[in-house]
């Protein structure tokens, strides 16, 4: 008998339907990935679940008899614990304090803490989930915060995890640990629904795989029976290209042209230490590097958000060195930010107004002072069309759309301003793949048409897919440069980690000292 | 939830006009409704009251102007507090720069005797303007420079404001007599009454233009407002205003300068602040002494609120805020309740469209019936 089991979950929202009839089913001990492309409904089937949302047809079993779950409460009274994307946890206490919170043991409102400790100290223990009881939720790690919010489900006495995009927020490593954790925790008799979008972790961990597409189950297979190329296709209804085909780069004139160039970071430490690279016009060039080695300042002085301290940059033969973000702009550098709600678009403006970003002063967009917004709706109707955007009308605000949508109005806006140089940071995160492989397809679209293009990427795959060069980063320096066909992730990892030594032009590959330097430094 | 926003919404244009009306409509609605409650617990006829205070704002055109007349500088200083949170500004100091505007009035009109109005009225219209837009200036700059937040400065510029008005009225610019004022400006530097433009005849044949008190400020107010809200929609300057209000990251990424625009957008709502200065001295004072605001620059922040930063909406939040001052003093007078349970009312209007959440629970509320009774 199914420890879980769903008959029928419809539930609709205002002119859409989240999950259309969907059943499924959770046995003891299992498994089972929940795939599905962004808004393809498998958050809001476990948000009903969890009785976070009320379903408006079908029924829920557990333990194979109907229940109503109508808040969270009632979900976890029956044995269902759920750890969401965004933490719910209360940063100044401690774990324990943290774990025991809502169900706090003790009498007369004075709670036992020595209890309490035993009993936290007693379940990771039962799990293999090693934490430090008294630790700061403030001072832990993201992976062990999300330790803290499953230890909090089994205190609660879950026998049923619902982890929603558990990975998102994880590094390489801390994915692996958490893998671990997921298969001890089914050792010793619980059961799991791993909600994500990402192909190569369902084949990871799952034992049985749900399929969800436009709010509906749409096939169910396991690990040993598919692969990833069949799992994309069908979770996107259609044959997905993982690495997008391209032809050998045909390199033009220099575009970009950086000489020695030094970026100080947030608190005046130097994050950029003499970095001399160009590209040319019709080639992708990649830098790879684990987060926090200075891509992000060579970006914000490459597109004039933060002055270099030294060195010289130039577009064509222009000294940009010193421009502002609106003069690199108007000189033909575009850029696509890392973080998007952040620097990609105004969420509370419309469709419209963010594709004309950056562009809002320029004929024919405006013209002294006054701005034309019939010229505006049209163009925004073109990007719509030419970049697949789903939307009805430009008229819809930025922060209703879904993660993908706002990616392409973002490429949209920064390619279709027809640049001369694209600096991409980081442009598929978060994406599911259908949309990434569209990004993949538009910045080698722009390559091909002669332009320059500098990814910036965490994400080794990406690399090795687009890039026709790439400078591997560490400690604010390139170490090291491939060419596309020299280079795999192997040793690309071992270089980001400081592997190769920090200079320049070393002759002879490479050798890993350790698999693990290049695991880590495979970071995505 | 994210599975809610994929869904490609039905389009009914009408449904967000309705949405942004709908939220300031049922606060007031039950900001008097709660207030009535209040009168009523005091121990006072609650309908009496009300009807009091209706017929002291609507009663009659006379009532109307008054209630006209306390709304012009509330729709200015509305203006001012909007157009800074338009870009994430909080001017708390448009009573200072009120005081600076209507210090330029009622100083440059003293000199400027004997020119035609047509000459004179814009002028002093243009230099309490600027001179608001000073008051402002400083504290923009110290924004932009060094990061002091506004509601600081703005704040104190309003007590240096205050106090050097203090003591011009009692000291250089002091009328002969005991008052503490300045010399009264002549009439062509005066806004004249609505109802002195028309004849006797034209009053008697159309008896609601007599509007007893109100004055042209009304009209600047309001081609003021439809001038913001042009500016605010279809310039640079508003789109550039609202981009950095909304995510100043964002803006800066797109070579917009926050610091420039966040000195640009205090100072224009300095101006509007000092428009209202304007307005009260040359429409209503004719001169400036130390209480000729009673409030307006701290009340125009109220009336952004419930107006929710929209200059078109800054109009009719305005006139609600001129009745229940119009009406409060019939209010105290035939029902005999205290006018400052108004005050009380004031309050409950901005805790209301502060906590929208709780408006809009109603809302979904009732939203939900609906559907369920349509399914």
């Amino acid at each position: 008998m199914p420890v879980l089991e769903l008959r029928e979950v419809t539930k609709v929202f205002p002119g859409v339907v989240a999950n259309d009839r969907v059943s499924m089913t959770l046995e003891r001990g299992e498994i089972v990935a929940l795939l599905g492309e962004n808004g393809a409904g498998k958050s809001t089937l476990m948000n009903v679940v969890y009785g976070l949302l009320s379903a408006e047809h079908g029924e829920i079993l557990i333990d194979g008899s109907t229940v109503k779950i109508r808040s969270p409460r009632q979900a976890i009274d029956h044995g269902i614990g759920m750890v969401h994307q965004h933490f719910m946890l209360v940063e100044p206490l401690t774990v324990t304090e943290n774990i025991v919170l809502g169900r706090e043991p003790g009498r007369l409102g004075v709670i036992d803490f020595t209890e309490a400790r035993a009993k936290v100290a007693e379940i990771s223990q039962r799990y293999g989930l090693r934490i430090d009881p008294d630790s700061r939720i403030a001072d832990l790690s993201v992976g062990m915060q999300q330790r803290v919010e499953i230890l909090k489900a089994l205190y609660q006495g879950a026998s049923v995890l619902i982890l929603d995009e558990p990975t998102a927020v994880l590094t390489p490593q801390e994915v692996r640990e958490l893998f671990s954790v997921v298969r001890s925790l089914v050792s010793e008799g619980l059961s799991v629904v791993f909600i994500t979008h990402k192909l190569e972790e369902v084949m990871a961990v799952a034992d049985r795989i749900i399929v969800m597409r436009a709010g509906a189950v749409v096939g169910e297979t396991r690990p040993s029976e598919t692969d990833e190329v069949g799992l994309a296709r069908m979770m996107v209804g259609r044959d997905v290209v993982l690495r997008v085909e391209k032809t050998p780069a045909r390199c033009g004139d220099t575009v970009l042209d950086v000489r020695d160039l030094h970026v100080e970071g947030e608190r005046g430490l130097e994050a950029v230490a003499g970095v001399t690279f160009d590209v040319c016009g019709g080639e992708v060039v990649a830098i790879a590097g684990v987060s926090g080695n200075g891509q992000t300042e060579l970006i914000d002085a490459l597109v004039g958000l933060r002055p270099p301290s030294a060195g010289t940059m130039a577009l064509k033969g222009v000294d940009i060195t010193h421009a502002s973000a609106r003069r690199s702009i108007e000189a033909g550098v575009s850029h696509i930010p890392e973080d998007r709600h952040r620097r990609g678009l105004v969420l509370q403006f419309d469709l419209a107004e963010n594709l004309v970003l950056g562009d809002h002063r320029l004929a024919p967009y405006a013209s002294r002072g006054i701005m034309n917004r019939r010229v505006i709706a049209e163009m925004a109707r073109t990007r719509i069309s030419d970049y697949d955007i789903r939307t009805p009308s430009e008229r819809v605000l930025a922060s209703s759309m879904s993660g993908g949508n706002q990616q392409k109005v973002v490429v949209a806006r920064e390619i279709g301003r027809d640049p001369e140089l694209l600096v991409a940071a980081q442009p598929t995160r978060g994406l599911d793949v259908g949309a990434i492989e569209f990004v993949h397809r538009q910045i080698l679209a722009e390559r091909d048409a002669g332009k320059a293009v500098l990814l910036i990427s965490l994400e080794l795959e990406e690399v090795l897919s687009l890039a026709d060069r790439i400078l591997v980063m560490y400690e604010g320096r390139i170490v090291r440069e491939f060419s596309a066909d020299e280079a795999d992730a192997e040793t690309l990892g071992y270089h980001m980690t400081g592997g190769g030594g920090t200079k320049l032009g070393d002759s002879g590959a490479p050798t890993p000292e350790t698999d693990e330097a290049a695991e880590r430094g495979a970071g995505r | 939830m994210s599975e809610a926003r994929e869904a490609i919404p039905v389009q009914r244009p009408w449904m967000p006009v309705l949405q942004k009306i709908g939220v300031p409509v049922i606060s007031a609605a039950l900001a008097i409704a709660i207030g009535s409650i209040i009168v009523w617990i005091s121990g006072y006829d609650a309908a009496a009251a009300f009807s009091a205070l209706f017929k002291g704002a609507f009663g009659g055109p006379k009532q109307i102007g008054d209630t006209i007349l306390r709304a012009t500088p509330l729709i200015f200083t509305g203006l001012a507090v909007g157009y800074g949170f338009r870009a994430g500004l909080f001017n708390i100091g448009a009573e200072g720069q009120l005081f600076m505007g209507g210090l330029a009035a009622a100083s440059l009109g003293v000199f400027l005797v004997g020119q035609p109005w047509f000459l004179v009225v814009p002028v002093l219209v243009v230099a309490s303007a600027l001179a608001g837009a000073a008051w402002a200036f400083v504290p923009a700059l110290l924004k932009a420079r060094i990061g002091a937040h506004e509601v600081i400065t703005t704040m104190m510029f309003t007590y240096i404001g205050r106090y050097i008005v203090s003591w011009l009225v009692v000291g250089p610019l002091k009328d002969e007599g005991m008052i503490p004022q300045t010399v009264a400006l002549a009439p062509e530097a005066q806004l004249p009454r609505i109802q002195s433009l028309f004849s006797a005849d034209t009053l008697d044949a159309l008896p609601f233009l007599a509007l007893g008190r109100a004055h042209m400020g009304i009209v600047i107010a309001i081609v003021v407002a439809v001038v913001v809200w042009l500016i605010l929609k279809y310039t640079t300057l508003g789109y550039e205003n609202r981009a950095v209000g909304f995510n100043p990251y964002a803006s800066e990424t797109a070579g917009i300068s926050v610091q420039w625009t966040t000195v640009k957008a205090l100072c224009i709502s300095g101006a509007l602040a000092g428009l209202a200065g304007s307005v009260e001295v040359m429409g209503v004072h004719h001169r400036i002494f130390d209480q000729f605001s009673s409030g307006f620059g701290f009340t125009g922040i109220a009336v952004a609120l419930l107006a929710k930063n929209h200059p078109l909406g800054v109009i009719p939040a305005a006139l609600l805020f001129g009745a229940l001052s119009a009406g409060a003093g019939t209010m105290q007078l035939e029902a005999s309740v205290p006018q400052k349970i108004i005050l009380i009312i004031q309050a409950l209007v901005i805790f209301f469209v502060a906590a929208e959440e709780i408006v809009l629970w109603f809302v979904r509320r009732r939203q939900k019936e609906a559907m369920s009774h349509a399914g």
